[in-house]
């Protein structure tokens, strides 16, 4: 699996696991095999990234397997078990008959668009309504297949509503690169460097710096990677600017590819936006046609090519390293750094790994100039971000924005009335209360990737938290114990706390164990796990406190209840019998 | 000074958590200066005077543990958590990978060599619970002595902070989680 492989990555293992699943709706011991003989991988490893990657089963799915998103921000579990009671089976579980299994999964990317579902891990349905659950349960019931359902059904919109910096201008596809062709590397590097530019996919590094440093390492080849694994609860930013702007990221790319001198690229795409591979794959076989892509780029002694890899569902492939690891056909765990990607990433190769917004705004400065760039935003971030804007709002979807802008004057553009809490950042980032909502959007100040979740006052803080809590638990990796087992241990005590059976000591604990979980995990998922919690104590102390129990300690479940079995199979129900 | 009054008793365990405390051998001698045992296997004493301390072996796997174990938090000032299956269910945790229904079956019902297959009910057999469970899940525990079992310095060293009057705090190496 190297750059001798064909363009489209067809033998990728990720590639082939997913062609078996959906072919045979499951992985077998035989397929893995003979999977592991055909690509000359340990069996072991095939079977451990199988186990790793939720779209991935060991057990027959249905012939219509659904993922029903429990996203914070768009979820809606009454429709999913709405979904499940007329289809006749449990969440989890696929119906005896084999026809269709039902499950739930994290954010799919498309909170602008309400409650949604993924199809067969390849097609996604939005805007869900009751009435489209009918329908749904409808074909699914009568077996109809896919290609006979609605096609209106599978559109996915943009949803822009404000358009900034990179938005407002059509993107004329080999412009940026025409402009670099005759100038150095070095001078490309120093003008992105120059022009302020950080990383939007969270860390906020300077883009110009890491390519300085990738392009400086030693290594028999260099790698441009651009991360759109996206996996951020209520973040579509960069699925739109796939869907729209592709050519502006690929540009982005190659740009990339120049300054640090790659031949191979990869587009790491997240599993939920299969749906946009073959437009995306359309784009670049138009690029190669048209002298962007490919050997002797633009006639210059310059060659670069993309692959795009899709992931199967696993929000920790989107730390840059577990990306690496992915990519080359492992499990998706975080390596120790140093040794960072820039020096040592794919197969050991010095890597530049970039946000698609990181790499589309570098096309842009190069069209423009770095002093367009930076004379817009703050002192300390320039350019302007795109938010995914979702929640409790009237106009949600994407909008542009120069860096510096106040939390209040975005909730004002949206049409957010009565709102209790902001969360920036996902999960991971932090839950504000209107008293912040003065701040402003930057990296010195309210930092975020891109996400930014809208609760008003009507929705139950604890639930919000919650349902965080239940991601982190769902999407840690397994590798050290203190998110392992923090995050399953921080939803037990959420989800007490929501029953109302929790006393004072459980917070404690509580504050106890994200200071354990926040300070001794190994990456970026753990460290930041404990947040929504820590925040919630922090600006909605009420809304804790008024779920308490006035004792010094309940225990975590119904002790009653836990008997229930045993009394019906004894017969029992004396006295004795009852806690 | 009076005497510390200490309580144990083994719920969901196999007693190798008592067996390692006795393995303080002639130690115990020194022990009994500072300490007296009160409700205990050690003891016979059927249940708990108002005590210091409380050691806690096993988790909760039936109906029993979870009586006994609230006499204790309720007796005891201090209560500790001891051993892998007080502290998180242990080997008797196993079986929650299984309904209890389906455990009971194949133990009394469809087990090999099983004569007159019948689900005990009487009334002097405790309920099982349907899931193991630790049991800081059910009251509220003080410390942790973490090992399966710990060793016998361990159970030396908490004591002999808690005589002293220290916070029991466990050196690295007496840190076991084996
Ligand atoms: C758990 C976790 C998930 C992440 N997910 C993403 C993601 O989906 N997209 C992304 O661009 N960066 C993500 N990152 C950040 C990447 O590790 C990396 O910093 C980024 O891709 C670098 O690109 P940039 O400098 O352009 O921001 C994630 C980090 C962590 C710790
Ligand atoms: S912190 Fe969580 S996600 Fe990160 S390596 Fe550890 S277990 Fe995996
Ligand atoms: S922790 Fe180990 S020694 Fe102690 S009761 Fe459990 S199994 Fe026995």
């Amino acid at each position: 699996m190297t750059a001798e492989h064909s363009p489209q990555n067809t033998d990728h293992l990720l590639h082939v696991l997913f062609r078996e699943q959906q072919r045979a709706r499951f992985i077998s011991d035989e397929a893995i095999n003979n999977i592991s003989k055909s690509l000359n991988l340990p069996r072991a490893q095939v079977e451990g990234v199988v186990e790793f990657y939720t779209f991935f089963h060991r057990k027959p799915r249905g012939r219509f397997d659904i993922l029903f998103s429990n996203c914070t921000s768009c979820g809606d579990t009454k429709l999913l078990k709405s979904l499940c009671e007329k289809l006749n089976v449990k969440p989890g579980r696929i119906r005896s008959d084999g026809l269709v299994s039902v499950d739930q999964t994290s954010c799919i990317g498309m909170c602008d668009h309400g409650a949604s579902l993924l199809l067969n891990n390849c097609l996604t349905i939005t805007s869900l309504t009751t009435e489209r659950i009918d329908q749904i349960v409808k074909l699914i019931k009568s077996d109809t297949v896919i290609q006979a359902w609605p096609r209106q059904w599978f559109y996915i919109g943009d949803n822009i509503h404000k358009k900034g910096l990179l938005l407002t201008e059509p993107f004329k596809s080999g412009s940026a690169l025409k402009a670099i062709i005759k100038r150095s590397s070095i001078d490309v590097i120093d003008e992105i460097i120059a022009s302020g530019l950080k990383g939007r996919g969270g860390a906020g590094f300077s883009t110009g710096l890491k390519w300085k440093l990738c392009r400086e390492a030693v290594g028999d080849t260099h790698y441009v990677i651009c991360n759109a694994d996206e996996g951020e609860p209520g973040t579509f930013k960069d699925r739109v600017l796939l869907n729209s702007y592709a050519d502006l990221v690929f540009e982005g790319m190659t740009i990339s590819a120049y300054a640090i001198g790659a031949k191979q690229g990869f587009l790491y795409l997240r599993g939920e936006y299969r749906y946009l591979l073959d437009t995306l794959n359309a784009t670049l076989q138009r690029r190669r046609e048209t002298g962007l892509l490919g050997n002797n780029i633009l006639g210059q002694d310059f060659d670069f090519d993309i692959s795009i890899v899709v992931g199967a569902g696993a929000y920790v492939c989107g730390e840059e390293s577990a990306l690496i690891e992915s990519l080359e056909e492992k499990r998706g765990i975080p390596r120790i750094r140093p040794p960072f990607p820039v020096t040592q990433g794919y197969l050991g190769q010095p890597t530049a790994v970039n946000n698609v917004e990181t790499l589309a705004a570098t096309a842009k400065i190069i069209l423009h100039g770095d002093h367009w760039f930076k004379s817009h935003g703050t002192s300390q971030s320039k350019g302007s971000k795109l938010l995914s804007v979702s929640g409790n709002c009237a106009r949600p979807g994407i909008y542009e924005y120069d860096f510096g802008v106040s939390l209040q004057e975005v909730l004002n553009d949206v049409g957010a009335e009565n709102v209790q809490a902001v969360q920036i950042g996902g999960p991971a980032g932090r839950l504000l209360k209107p008293d912040h909502f003065s701040r402003s959007i930057s990296f010195e100040d309210l930092s975020t990737g891109g996400s930014l979740m809208i609760f008003a006052k009507h929705r139950d803080m604890l639930a919000v938290i919650h349902n965080f809590s239940l991601f982190f638990a769902h999407e840690s990796c397994g590798f050290c114990t203190p998110c392992r087992v923090g995050t399953r241990l921080l939803e037990k005590n959420m989800s007490k706390l929501c029953s109302g059976r929790s006393t004072a000591y459980d917070i404690d604990e509580i504050r106890h164990l994200s200071a354990l979980v926040s300070q001794y995990s190994h990456c970026g998922l753990g460290t930041s796990a404990a947040n929504p919690i820590m925040d919630g104590l922090k600006n909605f102390p009420n809304a804790f406190e008024k779920r308490l129990l006035n004792r010094e300690m309940e225990p975590e479940f119904d002790l009653d209840s836990e008997l229930s079995e045993a009394r019906l199979m004894t017969n029992r129900d004396d006295p004795g019998a009852h806690l | 000074m009076s005497k510390l009054r200490v309580a144990t008793t083994s719920l969901a365990g196999c007693f190798g958590c008592h067996m390692s405390f006795l393995d303080i051998d002639e130690r115990i001698i020194e022990l009994l200066d500072h300490v007296e045992f009160n409700r205990s296997p050690l003891t016979d004493i059927k249940h708990c005077d108002p005590c210091d301390i409380g050691l806690i072996e096993g988790g909760l796997c039936n109906i029993d543990n979870v009586h006994v174990l609230k006499e204790f938090r309720a007796s005891c000032k201090i209560l500790i958590a001891v051993g892998a299956c007080a502290i998180n269910g242990g080997v008797p945790a196993m079986r929650n990978h299984h309904p209890l229904s389906e455990c009971l079956a194949e133990s009394y019902l469809n087990g090999i060599g099983v004569e007159n297959p019948q689900i005990p009910d009487d009334v002097e057999v405790p309920l099982l619970l349907n899931k193991v469970h630790p049991v800081h899940e059910v009251v509220k525990i003080d410390y942790y002595l973490p090992g399966c079992p710990p060793p016998a310095d361990a159970f030396m060293k908490v004591l002999g902070d808690l005589i002293e009057g220290r916070e029991p705090l466990l050196p690295r190496t007496m840190l076991r989680y084996d």
